[in-house]
């Protein structure tokens, strides 16, 4: 019996807790995430505490369709989605978990690549994946690769960031243009191929927190805007602070294929999904610092200056509006029901 | 939205977009209409969506009214013919084709996507003529596509049923509950309850049937149409053209998207349609029945009719209660006035099918809410 995964393909085995199990996670794995933690090979990885006493944690799963999409894959998402959930709260990002769980069948070259693109985003991102689970279903229990992650940073003394936080004449930022990864992946899917050279954003914005953080300290909040794009960010941040925002139309940065898709999919650009996009709430006083980190940072050269936080209306209800160009305002609401079923 | 390279297509639409243009053509307006009351109606429910927008309706003079028509396909799709589409994805083994606006509306008791949850295959597509190849992998299924639409939808559905027949599938065939626009003009023309001063006529529909089919406009009724394009100043422009029409007294039919349609219209699109449908009476949700207003597929090509090749028991027509989308469709009303409106009827529990569709005037109205 010497199954070795010079097997071409996943299988059942490779999930069994057995021999075949051991070699998947020696020579796939490991050899990728190499992290001394990962390398005592124990249940779980041990770290240390660090000295500010408060941790930020965040965990999310990927299921995107299709795996491989232009600009990244699986791997690059699933490290990408959860270094910035923890990076939000302010976290010097740290640690990462990753549990795999894949299909029987699925090509073993496949999964070696997701796993590469993992180690070097987790590389780039100067985090380590310290403890990890695979689990195999039978074939058509699942579709190819589905990986959750799980990370942990240090919080700093001092740091306090929150979508409640919001105050009227705060200004809003976003790190770069909107919509690229949902596009890119509409682009590929079965039926509706169509010809772009529309990249997938996916990025570690860890750094890019830290430099907004360092030059503009007075930060209320960060989120990435993912799934329900922009809209649901400042909707989620408008109703947690009691507040109404304002974007302006022509401030927001849209690559022009973009939008184009867009319009021809009938989406609205502003609800579509990001993967490596940050959008900050900062006091006015520090708005100008906090562009100039954006644009100096990696991924972040086409930030911009969208909108601005305002009180509530006559009504007192928390609500966001686009102004245009000519002076007309609508409202912007999250988006109702499913645009796009598995993008991350 | 920034400007950068221009889109891949290769034409650069920022000037259609200028907001000093569009700023001017807003004023332009204004000075025309003064203190007149001036009712327009925006024929297309790409209009629609693209007002709300753009929020014309906020900055527009007081006295000026854009009304919403009955050009959202889907809503203008009676029940009965909804009722129908569920009766045929009921058949074993079939797979029921259709643009994905069709599947939230409801019907009398259900929709298509409960359908779909509840095991009937329903595929969204993006094209007929995906529909086709669907066919062609499932040769032992029945495939229907649902036909709904207008003249812009029309010619790609003649196209594929003439693929159809060349390829020589057995399994394919079209519910075709496709409307003309022009009947349904008229038909709001005559209305008593509703006065129309000018209509902003459909761009899309007008790149297939040209402008000579909305002539009985002024002819008939001394009313004025502007087929429009659908950026901002695009329909500024329309709107603008209109106002002064209104305000001189000198109706006509004239083309603000000489971009996008000849005065002509598309004759080989035209022939596709007239070479497999003929004209059919057919009702509309709002407007009722309306002499030929329909398309119906000519009997020669009557194989690939799903009305005639299935024949499926159809439950009784019930029409939702307290909805006023038949008021909406046809100027009655502004969805605003619907006592259901934003409270029993929002995008997320619809009860009418304007609240359905990414085209409906309700659900614009809701969504940009200005």
């Amino acid at each position: 019996m010497s199954h070795s995964v010079t097997d071409s393909t996943v299988l059942l085995g490779h999930g069994s807790g057995g021999q075949m199990m051991k070699r998947i996670i020696d020579e796939v794995f490991l050899d990728a995430f190499g992290s001394p933690e990962l390398l005592e090979g124990n249940d779980a990885g041990v770290a240390a505490l660090p000295a500010s006493g408060r941790i930020a944690m965040s965990t999310d799963s990927f299921v995107v369709s299709p795996q491989f999409f232009p600009g990244g894959n699986i791997g690059r998402l699933a490290v990408c989605g959860t270094v910035n959930d923890v990076a939000t709260s302010g976290a010097n990002v740290r640690y990462l978990s990753c549990g795999f769980i894949l299909e029987e069948g699925y090509p073993m070259d496949k999964l070696r690549q997701i796993v590469q693109t993992m180690a070097e985003t987790a590389h780039e991102a100067g985090v380590a994946i310290i403890t990890g689970d695979t689990k195999v279903v039978e074939r058509g229990g699942a579709d190819g690769v589905y990986i959750n992650t799980a990370g942990v940073g240090e919080v700093p003394a001092g740091v306090a960031l929150s979508g409640a936080n919001c105050q009227p004449g705060d200004v809003i930022l976003v790190s770069g243009t909107l919509g690229d990864h949902g596009i890119a992946i509409m682009s590929q899917r079965e039926g509706l191929a169509f010809s772009s050279n529309i990249e997938s954003d996916a990025a570690p914005l860890n750094h890019l927190i830290a430099d907004v953080l360092a030059a503009a300290p007075d930060t209320r909040c960060f989120r990435d805007p993912t799934r329900g794009g922009l809209a649901s960010t400042l909707n989620e941040f408008a109703q947690a602070s009691g507040v109404a925002m304002e974007v302006d139309e022509d401030a927001v940065p849209v690559r022009p294929d973009v939008q184009a898709a867009c319009e021809m999919l009938g989406y609205d650009v502003l609800q579509v999904a990001n993967e490596g996009k940050m959008v900050a709430v900062v006091p006015a006083e520090q708005a100008d610092a906090a562009l100039a980190a954006m644009r100096t940072a990696r991924y972040g050269e086409n930030a911009a200056i969208i909108g601005r936080v305002l009180p509530l209306g006559s009504d007192a209800r928390p609500a966001v509006r686009v102004r245009t160009g000519w002076g007309s305002t609508r409202i912007l609401d999250m988006l109702v029901g499913e645009q796009l079923p598995r993008i991350c | 939205m920034v400007a950068g390279q221009p889109a891949r297509s290769g034409i650069d639409f920022s000037a259609f977009r200028d907001s000093k243009l569009a700023r001017e053509l807003i004023e332009r307006i204004r000075e025309l209409v003064g203190d007149r009351t001036i009712n327009l109606m925006e024929v297309c429910g790409t209009h629609t969506v693209s007002i709300g927008r753009y929020g014309f309706r906020s900055i527009m003079p007081a006295g000026l009214k854009l009304l919403s028509g009955p050009g959202c396909p889907v809503c203008v799709t009676a029940n009965r013919d909804i009722d129908h589409a569920i009766a045929l994805a009921n058949i074993d083994g079939a797979i029921i084709t259709t643009f994905g606006d069709m599947m939230r509306v409801p019907g009398s008791s259900t929709s298509l996507a409960a359908q779909k949850a509840a095991g009937c295959d329903i595929r969204i597509v993006y094209s007929p003529l995906d529909a086709l190849d669907i066919a062609e992998q499932n040769p032992n299924r029945p495939v229907i596509f649902m036909g709904v639409g207008f003249e812009t939808t029309t010619p790609t559905i003649a196209a594929a049923i003439l693929e159809a027949d060349a390829r020589g599938l057995q399994n394919f065939s079209v519910y075709c509950a496709h409307k003309t626009t022009p009947p349904a003009l008229r038909a709001i023309a005559n209305d008593p309850e509703t006065t129309i001063d000018g209509f902003i006529l459909p761009g899309h529909v007008a790149t297939i049937t040209g402008l000579a089919p909305f002539g009985f406009l002024v002819d008939e009724f001394e009313t004025p149409g502007v087929v429009t394009g659908f950026e901002p100043v695009d329909i500024l422009q329309g709107i603008c053209m209109l106002v002064q029409m209104v305000v001189e007294n000198k109706p006509a039919i004239d083309n603000a998207y000489r971009r996008g349609v000849n005065a002509d219209g598309n004759p080989v699109a035209r022939q596709l349609v007239e070479q497999v449908f003929e004209p059919c009476d057919t009702t509309w949700r709002g407007l009722g029945p309306i002499a030929a207003s329909g398309l119906a597929i000519r009997p020669e090509f009557s194989r690939f009719d799903a009305r005639t090749r299935f024949d499926v028991p159809i439950e009784p027509t019930v029409e939702p209660r307290g909805c006023r989308c038949g008021d909406v469709l046809r100027g009655a009303i502004t969805p605003s006035d619907c006592p259901l409106f934003g409270h029993a009827c929002t995008p997320e529990h619809p009860v009418g099918p304007c609240m359905v569709s990414s085209e409906g005037s309700c659900a614009a109205y809701f969504r940009y809410r200005n």
